[in-house]
Formats: C-alpha cells, structure tokens, sequence
C-alpha cells in the first residue's frame, strides 16, 4: 500500500478559487463525455459570494467509505489509494456516502452506483481539473506538501511588512 | 441537434397547464437563441398594443447555444424578454451565474409564462416533471432569501432559482429578476412583469448530459479562449473592474453628476475604482464555466454600513455615487445590497435618486413631499433612504418607483426636464452631451437608454472619432456593434469577454458552427446579428415606436457642459440629431421614419414580418 505521506490527491486553495465551476465540466467530460456537473467526480460549493470552494476525494487513511460498504464493493487502490469501486457489487445503497466527511463520493444519475475521483488514471497528464483549472487554484498534491504550503503562507502574512523590504523571490 | 436542447416549455398561469413544444429550427437557425429567439418567440404570443403587466405580455424566458457548455462565460447564461413596462417598446435583460445551465440540462432552450396566476407561485421546473407551486409564504422576502427557502423546502441545494424581490411583487417598474442571489436581469422592469403575473420565482433542476457537435475541436477553443482570457483583453475586468471607468471619465469630463448639472465630479477619487479595490474588495469571483472572474464582491467593515456586502460595478457606483453627488463608497455598496434585497435595477435606482435630488435642490419636491428627507445632492443618507422608500414603494417611493419618466409626470412643475431617460429607461454613466457617437447608440437602442446594445461610447473615449462632434458616415461603426452586440446576447456570451474574440464575427461563427454543427460563415453571423436588431426594430414598429421616440434626454439638448475643462459647452442640437438619425436609417435600410423597408426583410428572410412594417408606412 502507498504510505499515507506519499499519497496525492486533488486539493482546492479556498484563496484562489473562485467557484467557476470549469472543473466540474472538464471532469465529467473527460469521464463520461458529456457537460454534466452531476457526473463530475469534483463539486463546487458556493456558500456566498466569498465562500467557494471545490473539493473530491482525499484519499484517506483507513477510508471510512470502504469500511461501511456493507457488500465490499468499495477497495482503495494499492498503487495510489484512490477508492475503487467494484459496479457488480455495488447497489447504490449510500452508506458510503453518508461515511465521507467531504462529500466526496456521489451516487451516478444513470448508472445507479457510485463514483469517486480516480485522478484520471487513463490521462498520461494526470487528473484534468488540475490542468485546466483557469485560476490555478488546484493542485495535485500530498498533505505533507499541503501542511508546507499552509506554513508558508501564514508566514508571508506574519512577516508582510519585511517581505516589502527584502522579497523572497 | 447540437446546442439546443430541442424544446420549449409554455406555463400557463392562469389555467396552470403546462407543456413542452419541439423548438421551431427555423427560428434557431435565424435568430440564434437567448435575445434573437425570446424575442422572436414573444412576438408570436403577443397581440400589438398589449399592456406590459397584462396577462396577455407573455414573459419569455430563454438559454442560448453556448448555455450548459464549458464554452467560458458562455456556459451560464440566460435572458429574459416581454414587453417593458418602462419603454413601452420590447425589452431584454440578461443574467449570468449559474441558473442558464441548469435550464438547458434541464432541457429547454426557453420557457414562455403566460397569464397571470389567481394567487402568488412559483414555478419547480424538474427536468420533465414542471409543477406550478404556491409561494404566499414567499411574499415579501427578498430574493436570496427565497432562494434560501425554495432549496430548503425542494430538498436539493444545488436547485437554481431566479426570483423577484418585495419591488418585483409591487409593480415597481426598474424591478429586475435576481438568479444565484446577487446576479440580476436588471433593465427595463422585467421583474415587475413577473410581478404582474404573480410569480415570485422560477426554481430549476437539471440532470440531462449537454453536448456538442465537434467537441474535440470545441475543447481546444475552449483552451485557446483561456488563454486569451488571461490576456490584455480581460485586464480590466480581472483587476481593477469596470469601477476604473470613474476616473477615466470623469479625466475626460464625460461623467453625468449631479443628474446631468455636471460633466465632472470634484470626489472621484473616493469613488475611484483604485479607491474600491485598496479598501473594500474582499473577493473577486466568477460565474459557472468563465475562466476571466470578474465579481468584485465589496464589504463594508466599519462605520454606519458596516456588514454591507455587494458586487460593484461602474454603472450602479456611478448612479448612485456622482450621479447623486455623494462621495462616499461605503454607502454605495450599501445602496446595491438594498437593491439586491428588493430587486430593484441598481443604475435605473441611483439615477431615480439623482432626479429626486435634483428636484429637490430646485424647489420642485420638498421636504414635506419626501417624508421629511433633506434630498440634497451628497446626501447619503437621504440616498440610502429613497432607495428603500422607492424598493417598497412608501411615501414618496410610491412615485419614484415609477422610473423618471413617468414620476415626473406626476410630479408635474417642470420635472420632465430634470427627467433624464431615453424611451422612458433612465440613462447610464455616460455624459452624451460629449459623446457623440455613443449618442447615436444610446437614441436608436431599441430598449431605450442603454450603453449594452451598442457599446459606441468606446470610440469617443479611447479617441478613434471627435467625441465633441458627430459626422456623417459613424452609423455604420454604431450598426456593426449593434450586430454584434445582438449576437454575443443570443449566443449568450458575456460582454466582458467581448475583447478576447479578436477576429469578431469569425470567432463568434467558429464558436456557434462547434457547438451546433451547422456551418456557419463570419457573414452570416452577422446577418443574424443584423436580423435581430431588425427584429426588435419591427416589435417596436408594432407597438408604435418611431423616430420621435429615438430621441436624447432633455438635458443633454438643451443645458451645455458648464464645466471649465475638455467638453465645456459640448451639447446635441436638434439639427445633430437629425443628422444622427439620417445617417443611420439609411445605413440600417429603413425608412427616414425609422421602419424598416420590406426589401431590407426580405434580404434577411423576415418576410413573414413584412404585413407589420407595410401597414405602418403606409400611415406615415
């Protein structure tokens, strides 16, 4: 199994993004051919004006979605820990779903069984939302690079009037 | 087929029945989609001379091609279109956002709402499934919050609703419709339509895959566009916003303050676009599939508005900022979220208070008249206060919310010459004393006083003509914006990104030949950008629109720019207008009345439209 520090996953800057929705159209195109929203493995929440973000699947340790699968349908991948999901044993019951903190997994509006973002495995160029995001704001990343984002940005910000002085870059 | 979903749903109000038509191709082929067709399809259902809130003035309701694409900025469009019950004449309005995809996933490329219902509703437009639902509990509640409830109520957050605000259900006649809480189908009073009719909003589903006919190549002009998107063509519109007009304007004595008493505001700079940007802009957001962001959304963290929370554009920050005399951008943020509360038009609401400023200084309404409010020009407090007054039409606001036109009407006293409004829709940030060939655009718009049917002003701003003088031979340059402007609100694109189609007319066909599969050439798209302006034209002709009524506001032929600077004494005789008007009829085919010719229809294939026009010249 891929070591939880290892493992990537799609992840949305709430600075950056500005809820435009271009992820969901790339991803259910380039998954089911088709502009559908419903059929992205990535959405869009829009809770006000400023509040926006876009989220999937974040691999998780020990992934709750695959625990409360009560037909085993659901395995997370041993190469990248994307969650796989066997379409002969699922039946579209919703345990998973209720299991993800994030909403990331979503029930398929033909299909009846459940979809989940798998990074784009058949895309040499890795997951497209990350590529065709028009802000820039996601990225394809793992938590430990996230932490080290998150520790560099707060400092910019403690040590704002220092940079104007001496800029990093 | 590609690009439209293929049908048209009709709600009737009155008796409650609905039903899904095929579209009529004909009708796509000819006039697009989003404004060409809801006009064309308005014009089949209604009788000439119809009353705007009569049950008869069908509400229509459309998508365009592009509409649940990830065409960028195409993708989330939607228009409304019926007969305003400020012009008298045919109007439209657009929204972007994120309600247009929904209806065409839903599966329609227009809704027309007839009649009017018993009591108040809602219509719940679930794919197949249209339900025509009681909203008594929505009465009175703003937009947001209906929305807020409807998706509560419906159990699904991700249903997308248009609905109207407390003005919408009051007639007020700059009433506009409000999609995605904050964006607005704002001009010519289309909400107070939907009031009429009794239908507080129109909430939508849709589930259904959008297509296109060539999508590997569509995908790479979708990139290509990205790509231009991140250009000097959006600039603007991704940095400082359309507020950086303010100083531009006003640089070259072009910004109407004070109602028109002046070309020049002395406190520009608090109400600067730079101004805006250093103090109150928390986020800049986008709409569904746009790749640009353009959403200044502005906060309020102080003072006596503090919490206020609005998207600010030029128009609505100069209507209710020079326009009132008032330098203070706190309160005009405030003034745009009270127009988002009660679904009001925010440029029609700012010029409104400036009238009322300006009768006010001149002794022609009191005090006593307005409830007690010191309408001084700067006061911004008394703008704050008129503009609820106008949202609920209490006190005074009863007669303002009437729109200048017909409120001066009523106010009586010489009001009529501080009404500033083309065919009764009040005007917008540019001064067309001194901008001559924006003044041809704005007196021919055929939704009255408008800068978004033609965009002319850009040639007297950045300089390409002299803005102080209008010649002979500048109609065409006015008629071949208009056409395209027709075809950006029919495809439905965003003006904003009207600067990245750097080839015009053979971007927009290469665009509408990907997403439908019908081989169009550059030349064609504009003869269905022309077709459509003539269009309106012939729905004004039928409700008894004419050269008197392609007309200027009083002020701007009658009071010279008094200011000492670049358009001092700058004005429009009536000679100039004449010219105007001349030069463009003839450039246009029509008449020296302004209708167009039966030859002129019948080159753009109209000649069913024919009888129309026939019978009006024979008159004349």
């Amino acid at each position: 199994m891929v070591k939880i520090h290892e493992r990537k996953f799609v992840s949305a800057d709430p600075d950056k993004c500005v809820g435009c929705q271009v992820c969901e159209y790339i991803c259910a195109w380039t998954k089911e051919k088709a502009f559908n929203p419903l059929k992205a493995r990535i959405r869009v929440v829009r809770l006000n004006p400023l509040v926006n973000i876009s989220i999937t699947c974040r691999l998780c340790e020990d992934p709750p979605c695959v625990a409360a699968c009560p037909r085993d349908a659901l395995t997370q991948s041993e190469e990248n820990g994307t969650i796989l999901v066997d379409e002969d044993k699922c039946n579209g019951c919703g345990w998973c779903i209720e299991a993800c903190d994030y909403g990331a997994i979503s029930l398929h509006p033909d299909k009846k069984v459940v979809f989940v973002c798998d990074l784009c495995k058949d895309k040499p160029d890795g997951p497209q939302c990350v590529k065709w995001c028009p802000e820039e704001a996601l990225d394809l990343v793992t938590a430990d690079v996230l932490a080290q984002k998150a520790r560099i940005t707060a400092t910019k910000k403690l040590f704002q009037e220092a940079l104007k002085v001496a800029p990093t870059t | 087929m590609y690009g439209y979903a293929g049908r048209i749903l009709h709600v009737d109000l009155t008796t409650g029945k609905t039903r899904a038509e095929p579209l009529n191709e004909d009708y796509a082929r000819k006039y697009i989609g989003g404004i060409g067709l809801g006009m064309r399809l308005w014009l089949d259902y209604s009788k000439a001379g119809v009353d705007p809130f009569s049950p008869e003035n069908p509400l229509v309701l459309t998508t365009g091609p592009t509409s649940g694409t990830v065409w960028p900025t195409g993708g989330n469009g939607h228009a409304f279109v019926a007969k305003s019950p400020q012009s008298y004449g045919i109007s439209e309005a657009k929204s972007h956002g994120s309600f247009g995809t929904e209806l065409k996933r839903a599966g329609y490329d227009g809704v027309i709402f007839h009649g009017r219902a018993e009591k108040p509703v809602y219509v719940w437009v679930d794919d197949d499934s249209v339900q025509i639902l009681d909203a008594s509990h929505l009465w009175g509640k703003p937009p947001a919050e209906t929305e807020d409830i409807i998706r509560e109520e419906l159990g699904d957050y991700y249903i997308r609703v248009a609905a109207i605000g407390p003005a919408g259900e009051k007639l007020v006649r700059i009433a506009c419709i409000i999609n995605d809480k904050s964006r607005a189908a704002g001009r010519c009073g289309l909400g107070a339509v939907m009031g009429s009719k009794n239908l507080k909003a129109i909430a939508v589903r849709g589930t259904k895959d959008v297509t296109v006919a060539k999508p590997d190549e569509f995908l790479e002009f979708v990139k290509e566009f990205h790509e231009r998107m991140k250009g000097p063509a959006t600039k603007k519109y991704r940095t400082l916003g359309t507020p950086e007009n303010v100083l531009v304007h006003n640089a070259l004595h072009c910004m109407p303050t004070r109602n028109y008493n002046n070309a020049h505001f002395e406190g520009a700079e608090k109400v600067s676009g730079e101004y805006l940007n250093a103090r109150y802009v928390a986020k800049i957001i986008g709409c569904s599939s746009c790749a640009m962001r353009c959403e200044h959304i502005c906060v309020v963290n102080e003072g006596p508005y503090k919490g206020a929370m609005a998207r600010v554009e030029y128009e609505p920050l100069w209507a209710m900022g020079p326009y009132c005399g008032i330098d203070r951008l706190d309160a005009i943020i405030k003034g745009c979220e009270l127009c988002n509360y009660y679904g009001i038009d925010s440029i029609s609401a700012g010029v409104i208070v400036g009238f009322a400023m300006d009768c006010f200084e001149n002794g022609i309404l009191t005090a006593k008249d307005m409830d007690g409010i010191e309408a001084r020009f700067g006061n911004h407090e008394a703008m704050v206060k008129l503009i609820e007054k106008i949202g609920k039409r209490e006190g005074i606001g009863d007669i303002l919310a009437e729109g200048v036109k017909v409120a001066a009407e009523k106010i009586g006293k010489g009001a009529e010459k501080l009404a500033q409004h083309i065919k009764g829709v009040e005007v917008t940030g540019y001064d067309l004393r001194c901008l001559k060939t924006a003044a041809l655009g704005f007196a021919v718009s055929f939704r009255g006083a408008d800068h978004n049917r033609h965009g002319a002003y850009a040639f007297d701003v950045k300089g390409k003509f002299n803005r102080l003088k209008y010649e002979k031979g500048r109609a065409k340059y006015v008629k071949d914006l208009e056409d395209v402007y027709t075809i950006i609100d029919s495809l439905i694109i965003c003006k904003f990104s009207r600067g990245t189609y750097y080839k015009e007319f053979e971007d927009l066909a290469k665009v509408y030949t990907l997403v439908t599969g019908w081989e169009t050439t550059p030349e064609e798209m504009r003869l269905k950008g022309e077709r459509i302006n003539n269009l309106a034209r012939v729905i004004n002709v039928r409700e008894g629109l004419s050269r008197k009524d392609d007309t200027l506001p009083w002020k701007v032929m009658n009071v010279p720019i008094p200011d000492e600077g670049p358009s001092k004494g700058a004005y429009v005789t009536k000679e100039e207008l004449d010219l105007m008007l001349d030069d463009y009829y003839e450039v246009r085919g029509w008449t020296k009345e302004g209708i167009p010719t039966p030859e002129k229809l019948k080159q753009l294939g109209m000649d069913e439209l024919i009888p129309i026009v026939e019978a009006k010249i024979k008159k004349t």
